[in-house]
């Protein structure tokens, strides 16, 4: 991946199909049903966000393993900065989902107890939050990338439970979970996948991008003090 | 670059041939009377300018690092 650092074509995918995102959403027809009205065209863009973050928090957790296997630094750099990245869109999810939700299920104010799922991504993105604070408080750069490193593996474990587990297990009032059908159900016709599966590759790559430029200005903050973490 | 364009292009017109298709006439209230008056493409103009703002300041900041990075 290192290597892809200062490669020009998934950046101009990923624009592209970010282009293609808010456009195709916006204009292709979308089945017409009560309570969603024109707002289900919101999972064009709140649930890709969701997506991106695990994705990304999925490549801090193989940079984490692969950190472990060779103690190269640019590893726990690429790490702590896509998982830096993935906390920022958590935290767009949240703000984006609180405003359909409170249009389409009615609930303001008790938004974080009133769906499991989003409890379960309340818990997941504070077990990220500790994560940053565990690498803020061990002063040591070697042993704070290996602790990291390992807490960040059982992190991810417990996000995934939180975030596809539990909410299937309990009732939840997202599509796909505690016994719900997922969006299947709403798209008949499948249409709605041509946009939804680009947007989730839009979403992730520009989110890459954003976290390779932030890993590029801490390699070269490092080779400033005359570290070489390649 | 090129190859991105067509590739976006096919996917434009291979997709939604629906796009131009009035809709039919369902019991949900959805946004049909926007879209027959053509004033969605102003709110699509709008959120592709600030879009397009967006990732041209990335690819600034993506120009301006490789510069520093080159100038080490």
């Amino acid at each position: 991946m290192i290597n892809q650092l200062h490669k020009r074509w998934w950046k101009v995918l990923g624009a592209v199909l970010m282009l293609y995102t808010f456009t195709a959403g916006m204009m292709i027809q979308v089945p017409a049903r009560f309570v969603l009205h024109e707002t289900i065209r919101n999972l064009f863009f709140h649930v890709p966000v969701w997506f991106t973050m695990i994705l990304l928090l999925l490549v801090s957790l193989v940079q984490s393993v692969r950190f472990l296997r060779t103690g190269k630094m640019v590893h726990d750099i690429m790490a702590a900065e896509t998982a830096a990245v993935a906390v920022l869109f958590g935290c767009l999810g949240f703000l984006t989902g609180m405003l359909w939700g409170s249009f389409t299920w009615g609930d303001t104010f008790s938004w974080l107890f009133a769906d499991t799922k989003i409890l379960g991504a309340f818990i997941g993105l504070m077990i990220y939050a500790a994560y940053f604070i565990l690498r803020g408080s061990i002063n040591d750069e070697e042993k704070r990338a290996r602790v990291a490193a390992v807490y960040s593996i059982f992190a991810y474990m417990l996000l995934i439970v939180f975030i596809f587990v539990i909410p299937r297990l309990t009732d939840s009032l997202h599509p796909g979970n505690g016994g719900n059908p997922a969006f299947s159900t709403y798209d008949l016709d499948n249409s709605m996948r041509t946009v939804f599966y680009p947007a989730v590759f839009a979403y992730f790559l520009t989110g890459l991008w954003i976290a390779s430029l932030r890993v590029r200005v801490r390699i070269l903050h490092y080779r400033k003090h005359h570290i070489n973490v390649l | 670059m090129r190859f991105f364009i067509r590739l976006l292009a096919v996917l434009l017109t291979a997709l939604h041939p629906a796009w131009l298709l009035a809709q039919s006439s369902d019991q949900a209230e959805m946004a049909t009377g926007l879209r027959s008056n053509g004033l969605i493409w102003i709110v699509v103009g709008v959120i592709l300018i600030i879009l397009c703002g967006l990732l041209l300041y990335l690819y600034n900041l993506d120009r301006r690092i490789t510069n520093m990075e080159k100038e080490q």
